[in-house]
């Protein structure tokens, strides 16, 4: 038997004999204790991270939004006079109209030979904009008396370390210009800044400035007049009326639609971002509280079983059964308390790290970190409420037994003749191997949960996996197989084919192909969606499309092809008709056949041939850029040519966005791998020490007779740590299994317009999972072998079971 | 039959003392006992709790180490075995049968004494050993099927199933009624004469004491009296 000494000590005036014991028990059961701890600490932790970010950033957010009058509906149009404003004004349910200019300009910064574009936004001439106010961090407004000052936004800055007085050169409207940064700012327009229609943001390479009215319409020759507007409504209005009305009114003006905050790009991403929380929040925390539960019921109903007797005795001198069900009850819960305690602190302090890593991609004027007492609360309720569910059981059959019933000896265990040996596979096994299968088959249900814990172990080490793994594939299929061309340049205006000569002539280009985008609503019944089409040049070899199953198809010569989340969210399918309104040019409104669908993981197009796009767009050969590939040698040449084209809006380097895909995601994946190791191997030890420890004491008896019988510490270490090592080598398929489902689970889950997260697994996240199983179980192993090195074989003979 | 001046010595123990420490104090269980034990013979130890019985038992089994003095096994001494000769001594040369059997609960009648020939070097048949305890009935019963005598005879074969040289009785009636008690000395006793078995059986019951050959008598760590029965009494001629 094992020697466990009670070496606390309380002064006996204080505290009850009854309470002294519970103390004494946990010092006892201190292994196993230390064990629950860690994964309660790891549940309540998750639980409280996720929910606490989630809150704040909620809070946060909503803050900024009140504080800096953050628009309700939005609308970019061609050219309108600024008496329109007066006319919006007037569509019942608008609170604020702010009328501004808005440009896509191209930048040549010092020292970045990269092609970097920006989006450059008017303020108001006396001051800080009344709707989309910024929020200065550093200098100050630019002045509208000077035509080259310019306030940047903060990631912007920071990625090129750009201080107050700075200068970088712009091509505003054709024109090479030398701008001063005046001050460094953030907007609720701009908490995440992501070009439009790029796969992730590029600080880098793509930012916010933000200048006088007065110097941005006499660059873009938009004096008396603007090109975007933006609305604050008053509640209880009827947001699509007023969407409709906006549109006629700027519909002449060449609207390009308006939209309500739901589709704004900052606002979505935002929304996606605490989707991704509130499911971790369910998910993760929902594990270890089965986890923790499960472990509580092992240890509790073990510790139970051996105290048969004490409890009979206790009733025996007339303690009644709500004492002794309060007496485990307090044990449960002092189990809990210091696993809870830790665990809110981990989880607050992971918290504001989780919160400071989401702040340096979502700029707010300040992190709000909030944590609701609710929060604590319920974390504290749910923790006990489950450990108390996982011991239900053992506590009722400890105080409803009849005490002489109690104080008699527990018979032998009953066994029988496993299923294994009655299908004959029995003459193969020694009698250690028997005694293995006939364990595991005596107490199925304990064997199957200690197989659950540990394949729910192995299945959160895929989860975190699996996030790589998609990315990767997503990266792959978005970056390398759909897109083969080196950059894109994209033109000011819709130009003539005849453009691509001109680049094709560059030195170093070796293939160009063009393309078309048209900015459009799909509708189909009652359902639209604002969109572009992209038009493809027929047999396009660095646009490949991908059907459903990943396969390179044609884009067929007449017809849209629609991705098939977009197909989905339409309720269309190929064959049906989907009617395309451009909204750009001369506005059409056409019913065009679906010819098919194709696969896309990051957002949500629609592809037709170049020409089928330009006759429905009633329009020659008109193109909206082209893609390059190029020697690498001449890249940074045709960087500093596009630069100075004035037809060209900007370039994107294909290598870059995979770059920058990976810095943007790498610090959260990397967190969030970290934190689900060290959560799927906190359940694993805790699960397989327990397993072990528990086993260890119920049969160290029997383990020291066969020692006494000559039996050698590897030989008893085998019925032991064999049956371990089933029950571990058992979890880890079903740990695949359980993996696959939730990885599955949490890519529906999160799947929205702007991504799909691909269900790939790898082998490397198998077998990863399967290792911090067994490394694990090998861990928890060997600290039981070690105590089994120090079975006191004297101490099993006097005692009975 | 066996006289304590023929036969080899299978035992020799001298001047053994063993103290544990107990927190603050200690305790001595032996101080200095001296004794052999011949081929052949069986002795019973006597003595009240506390009295060194168990502990000389369990160093003459390899379980336990003394803190001083001798012990030989047939010229080996055992004081200075490691842990892996004590193991082997235990599995190729002891029989142990226990006050509270120690079966295992997962292994029936048969496999329980298979457990121990799996590992010896010519032992007999499982089947054989519980014949010679009367149990050829119950070979394929779970000892939760099986009444305590039952199960401590399962033990007996167990601990003879090697063909052990000695055979070491800790209290194997302690926990039986007498009746049953008195078939599982039998069993002892026929092990003892069919198959030479020096035997050693611990008791507090003064009445077993008949079946032995020498009755060794400890009080207080020391070997008080040695007594010889002239003629050894069958258990069935015992009443308790």
């Amino acid at each position: 038997m094992l020697k466990e000494n009670p070496r606390v000590r309380y002064s006996g005036e204080t505290m009850k004999a009854l309470d002294r014991k519970i103390w004494r028990d946990l010092w006892r059961m201190k292994g196993q204790v230390f064990a629950i701890t860690l994964v309660v600490i790891s549940g309540a932790a998750t639980y409280i991270m996720f929910i606490t970010t989630m809150h704040s950033l909620e809070s946060t957010r909503s803050r900024f939004y009140r504080d800096y009058n953050f628009a309700d509906v939005f609308i970019h149009l061609k050219r309108a006079p600024e008496n329109i404003k007066e006319k919006i004004k007037d569509i019942p349910g608008v609170k604020h109209v702010e009328t501004r200019v808005m440009a896509g300009v191209k930048l040549d910064i010092a020292g970045f030979n990269e092609p970097v574009t920006a989006h450059i936004l008017s303020i108001p001439d006396d001051g800080n904009p009344l709707i989309n106010k910024l929020y200065i961090r550093r200098g100050r407004l630019a002045d509208p008396t000077k035509d080259n000052e310019v306030v940047v936004n903060e990631n912007f800055a920071q990625a090129h370390q750009m201080n107050i007085g700075d200068q970088f050169a712009a091509v505003i409207n054709g024109k090479w210009k030398k701008l001063t940064v005046t001050g460094v700012a953030l907007s609720p327009e701009y908490v995440l800044i992501m070009r439009p229609f790029a796969m992730s943001p590029d600080f880098k390479r793509y930012g916010i400035l933000w200048m006088s009215r007065k110097a941005l319409s006499r660059a873009y020759n938009m004096e008396g007049a603007f090109n975007n507007v933006v609305l604050t409504l008053y509640h209880g209005f009827n947001e699509n009326d007023i969407l409709r009305q906006l549109d006629n009114i700027v519909d002449r003006y060449g609207g390009f639609g308006a939209y309500p905050r739901s589709q704004q790009l900052s606002h979505r991403l935002l929304d996606e971002e605490f989707n991704m929380l509130r499911t971790s929040s369910k998910i993760f925390p929902g594990i270890f509280i089965f986890v923790a539960a499960f472990l509580l019921n092992v240890v509790m109903s073990r510790t139970i079983n051996t105290q048969r007797e004490q409890i009979a005795a206790l009733k025996a001198f007339g303690y009644d059964n709500f004492t002794i069900g309060s007496h485990y009850i307090k044990l449960i819960i002092l189990v809990m308390t210091a696993g809870m305690i830790l665990g809110i602190a981990a989880g607050i302090w992971l918290g504001n790290i989780l919160g400071g890593i989401y702040m340096e991609v979502y700029r707010f004027p300040a992190l709000n970190y909030i944590v609701q007492p609710w929060v604590i609360v319920s974390v504290i309720i749910i923790s006990i409420a489950s450990a108390l569910g996982g011991t239900l059981h053992s506590l009722w059959k400890s105080v409803r037994e009849q005490p002489a019933e109690t104080m008699r000896p527990e018979p032998p265990a009953k066994y029988q003749i496993t299923i294994l040996e009655k299908i004959g596979v029995g003459r193969l096994l020694s009698q250690p191997s028997r005694i293995i299968m006939r364990n595991m088959e005596r107490k199925p249900i304990r064997t199957f949960l200690s197989i659950l814990g540990i394949a729910v172990a192995c299945a959160t080490m895929i989860s975190s996996g699996f996030f790589e793994d998609s990315v990767n594939f997503m990266v792959n299929i978005q970056f390398v197989r759909s897109q083969k061309e080196d950059m894109a340049v994209a033109f000011n205006n819709p130009t003539s084919y005849k453009a691509v000569y001109g680049l094709k002539s560059l030195d170093g280009v070796r293939q160009a192909e063009t393309f078309r985008t048209v900015p459009v609503r799909l509708r189909h019944g009652r359902k639209n969606y604002k969109t572009v089409i992209n038009g493809v040049e027929e047999g396009s070899q660095l646009h490949p499309l991908l059907d459903t199953n990943l396969r390179e198809v044609r884009l067929p010569r007449e017809g849209i092809v629609i991705n098939d989340y977009l197909a989905n969210m339409l309720g269309i399918k190929t064959g049906d008709k989907i009617t395309v309104e451009t909204l750009e040019g001369a506005k059409t409104i056409r019913d065009v056949p679906v010819a098919g669908l194709v696969k896309m993981y990051l957002g949500v197009m629609a592809y037709m041939d170049l020409k089928a796009l330009n006759r429905l767009m009633k329009e020659g050969d008109a193109i909206s850029g082209v893609y390059l590939t190029a020697d690498s040698l001449v890249h940074d040449d045709l960087y500093r040519k596009f630069v100075d084209m004035p037809a060209v809006a900007g370039t994107i380097v294909r290598r870059n966005e995979i770059r920058n895909f990976y810095e943007v995601q790498a610090r959260g994946i990397l967190f969030f791998t970290f934190i689900a190791t060290i959560m799927a191997c906190s359940i694993a030890i805790g699960v397989v020490y327990n397993n072990a420890r528990i086993a260890l004491a119920e049969r160290s008896r029997e383990l020291g007779s066969l020692r006494v019988l000559g039996y050698t510490r590897g030989e008893i270490s085998y019925i032991l740590l064999g049956e371990l090592a089933i029950i571990a080598l058992l979890a880890i398929p079903l740990g695949f299994f359980i993996g696959k489902a939730l990885c599955n689970y949490i890519a529906v889950a999160l799947q929205s317009e702007l991504f799909r997260v691909p269900m790939v697994i790898t082998d490397t996240t198998y077998s990863l999972a399967a290792s911090v199983v067994l490394i694990s179980a090998t861990i928890s192993g060997l600290i039981v072998r070690n105590k089994l090195d120090h079975l006191d074989l004297v101490e099993v003979l006097k005692t009975r079971e | 039959m066996n006289d304590t001046g023929n036969g080899k010595i299978v035992f020799h123990v001298e001047n053994l003392t063993k103290t544990y420490h107990m927190g603050e104090v200690d305790v001595h269980a032996l101080r200095g006992a001296s004794l052999e034990l011949m081929e052949g013979e069986l002795i019973v130890l006597l003595g009240p709790s506390g009295s060194g019985k168990s502990t000389l038992l369990n160093i003459l089994g390899g379980l336990d180490t003394a803190t001083s003095g001798y012990v030989a096994y047939r010229g080996r001494e055992l004081t200075r075995a490691t842990e892996k000769d004590l193991t082997d001594y235990r599995r190729y040369h002891v029989g142990f049968v226990f006050q509270f059997y120690n079966l295992i609960p997962s292994l029936t009648a048969r496999e329980n004494v298979a457990v121990v020939t799996e590992i010896a070097r010519a032992p007999m048949k499982p089947e054989e050993a519980l014949a010679l305890v009367g149990l050829t009935e119950r070979l394929d019963h779970f000892p939760s099927q099986l009444s305590g005598g039952e199960q401590q005879r399962v033990a007996i074969a167990r601990a003879i199933s090697k063909n052990p040289q000695v055979l070491l009785c800790d209290e194997p009636t302690g926990a039986l009624d007498s009746q049953t008690g008195m078939v599982v000395l039998e069993a002892l006793e026929r092990v003892n004469t069919q198959l030479g078995t020096a035997t050693a059986i611990i008791t507090h019951n003064v009445d077993i004491a008949a079946m032995a050959d020498r009755v060794i008598h400890l009080s207080n760590g020391r070997i008080s009296e040695v007594t010889s029965n002239a003629q050894r009494k069958s258990p069935r001629e015992i009443q308790w």
